[in-house]
């Protein structure tokens, strides 16, 4: 167990290991990937082609430098946001857009609104919307892979909104007593929905909340993505040798709306976002590869528009697939079908045969 | 065969479970060193160990999302909610999480946890340790809600939750926990859930009932055999899924159907039953479908026998319906 007095009261994140020079490139590509399809979703659900969105904008560096942090074998708990995350876990733009439209190749079979990845080929477990709730989850999960003596991390992604949750409480908590490898990294992006960060806790920070439960809390520039990598690849190193959970809280700023069905101009201003998009990630890791000779604006202009092709034909190619069969919504109920669904299955055969709906 | 009573069938059930699984665990409040506040869990942290048999701080919300978590992970976690009454902590993980992660992540994340928890009155337990809530979890699709009435089914459908896929509400009447001993199976004999059990055979009403409310059925059954009235009592064990055609046949057969639980009744499980044999027994009714439960108050301390459902009520009930046809 930690020395509770030792623990620091809010220090920004000591070095872990550095992110590998050549690994900084393809995490811009992946931030880069990751903007541009936020920005081609906002319009295709303005143009009525998705039914819903909510963007990452500004949060790509806490999110990639996270997730490069992490192996293959680490279990991610997101929560609605992670797009960033589930790209540089290997998810591909194809399968994103099939949740997103929610056709007959969506692994979730449509079940849920967009945004709401689950890939358990990568261990991108389901997210759902309810606020904080996969928190408890990773701890429990965590807690199975330390008794299993699996060398595993498990991570919960959440939001400033859901340090006020009831789950963050328990989920710290719990991790705190049982001292399992799960790492709690907060995205503060200030605002949850309307309510701005100052609102939403006393507290100077949300990283020393973790205090509270003896857990060790660091913040860390969330549009730093050298500074992200580095503060999860030193929480991730200490929960598999046994040394327990972190939180970090990745301080940046929710660029966009909260969803596409939120409007920001009710509670922020211009200026407070004009000032933010000063320190956005991706321009700041543009300017420090080109800096360093590794990229130039000609190389960039170049690659951004073949992303933005990429990723307005992959979403053409989805929007292509087959719909999804209209008899699913009966199944993954349960792992047998019930009589009782068999039969409002059948029940749902007989409207469709007598044109009551269409199927 | 072993005569024991319904804890007694529950702890050495979980103990069986543990030894041949080491994915089995328990976890939950005050299960462990103490053996769960009604023994429950007696005995399985000294054979088991604080690794498998978790005394976790006071969070229904924190139990069940750890749970969850561990269950996605591969385990096979039993979480016990010491009473119903303090379950709503983990209402949000048990309704939005636990029930869905199966059909919302297309089959990829089922979440297979069993949740033990004592429920029903008639303990002197007042309005929180007392209440029957299991509507609130049967109008939630994906959770499978089973209540036993003896030791023997006591120990076949945790046998039967614990290997199932699904998540699982096991309701234990703690009512009679130990006011009543049966014979119990020493083998892993199953209860299949969605399967009633037929209590007693008749053939002039039918009475439903489930969890502590067999006991004053029978009783009734045997009262109204004294008056020339033939009264079937089948006990309905799982709530979710329901064995609709049981209780189709039996009202079919009889004519007449008495339901009985604890829960109030407004929106209870019964209206459930009532609805069912209004679309599916309608012209087979002699008499309308009559409902013995809890008032529509909130679970009294000092009167709670004013409140709770007995034999006698059953019998009234059971004599209106005969004579109203």
């Amino acid at each position: 167990m930690a020395d509770r007095a030792a623990l620091p009261t809010t220090p920004t994140a000591p070095p872990g290991p550095d992110l590998p020079e050549e690994a900084v490139l393809d995490a811009y590509r992946l931030m880069v990937l990751a903007r541009a399809t936020d920005e081609r979703c906002l319009s295709l659900q303005r143009q009525g082609r998705i039914g819903f969105y909510a963007p990452l904008m500004g949060q790509e560096a806490a999110q990639v430098g996270a997730s490069l942090a992490l192996t293959p074998e680490d279990w991610v708990f997101p929560a609605y946001r992670e797009l960033a995350v589930a790209l540089a876990r290997g998810v591909s733009l194809r399968a994103i857009f099939d949740q997103l439209i929610g056709n007959a190749d969506d692994v979730i079979k449509g079940r849920q609104m967009p945004n709401h990845f689950g890939f358990r080929d990568v261990n991108f477990v389901v997210a759902s919307s309810p606020i904080g709730t996969q928190i408890t989850q990773a701890v429990g999960a965590a807690m199975a892979a330390q008794r299993r003596k699996d060398p595993v991390v498990t991570i919960a992604f959440f939001g400033d909104g859901a340090t006020s949750s009831n789950d963050f409480h328990a989920g710290l908590n719990f991790a705190g007593v049982y001292q399992c490898p799960t790492i709690f990294f907060c995205q503060n992006n200030q605002w949850a929905i309307s309510l701005p960060r100052h609102r939403q806790t006393r507290s100077a920070t949300l990283a020393e909340k973790a205090n509270a439960y003896g857990i060790p809390g660091v913040q860390v520039d969330g549009n730093d993505l050298r500074a992200v990598y580095h503060a999860v690849s030193e929480a991730r190193a200490r929960a598999v040798s046994g040394g327990g959970p972190s939180m970090i809280e990745a301080e940046v700023y929710r660029f966009g709306p909260h969803s596409t069905s939120d409007d920001p101009k009710r509670y922020r201003s211009d200026a407070e976002l004009s000032a933010a998009k000063e320190r956005d990630p991706i321009a700041r890791l543009r300017s420090q590869l080109i800096a360093a000779g590794k990229w130039s604006e000609e190389l960039d202009r170049t690659h951004w528009e073949e992303v933005r092709a990429r990723v307005a034909r992959t979403f053409e190619s989805a929007e292509k697939a087959q719909p999804l069969d209209p008899r699913s919504v009966f199944d993954d109920v349960f792992a047998r079908m019930t009589p009782r669904l068999e039969e409002e299955r059948a029940e749902y055969d007989a409207l469709v045969r007598d044109g009551a709906v269409k199927p | 065969m072993t005569e024991m009573n319904i804890v007694q069938a529950i702890n050495r059930t979980l103990h069986e479970a543990m030894r041949r699984d080491a994915d089995v665990l328990v976890l939950g409040e005050d299960v462990g060193v103490n053996g769960g506040v009604f023994r429950a869990t007696d005995g399985l942290y000294k054979e088991f160990g604080a690794e498998r048999v978790i005394d976790t701080p006071l969070s229904e919300t924190g139990i069940i999302g750890a749970a969850i978590g561990m269950s996605l992970y591969g385990l096979k976690p039993i979480a016990e909610i010491q009473f119903l009454d303090f379950i709503y902590p983990a209402f949000d993980q048990i309704v939005s999480e636990l029930a869905k992660f199966r059909y919302r992540s297309g089959g990829q994340y089922p979440a297979h946890v069993v949740i033990r928890s004592p429920y029903g009155g008639g303990i002197k337990g007042g309005l929180y340790h007392s209440q029957s809530t299991e509507a609130y979890f049967c109008h939630t699709p994906g959770i499978k809600v089973v209540v036993p009435s003896t030791p023997a089914d006591a120990r076949g459908l945790l046998f039967t939750a614990i290997d199932d896929e699904d998540p699982v509400l096991f309701l234990e009447p703690k009512r009679i926990y130990r006011s009543m001993t049966g014979e119990v199976p020493d083998g892993e004999g199953r209860v299949p859930f969605g399967k009633s059990r037929l209590v007693r055979e008749g053939s002039d009403l039918s009475i439903f009932a489930y969890g502590a409310m067999v006991p004053p059925a029978l009783e009734a059954a045997e009262t109204l055999a004294q008056d020339g009235v033939s009264a079937e009592v089948v006990d309905l064990r799982s709530l979710v899924p329901l064995d609709e055609a049981a209780v189709v046949a039996s009202v079919e057969k009889t004519g007449r159907a008495v339901i009985v639980h604890e829960a109030a009744r407004f929106c209870g499980f019964g209206a459930e039953l009532a609805a069912l044999l209004a679309e599916k027994a309608l012209y087979s009714l002699k008499a309308p479908v009559v409902r013995v439960t809890g008032f529509d108050t909130p679970f009294p301390y000092a009167l709670e026998n004013v409140y709770l459902p007995n034999a006698d009520r059953i019998v009234r009930a059971a004599k209106t319906a005969v004579r109203g046809s």
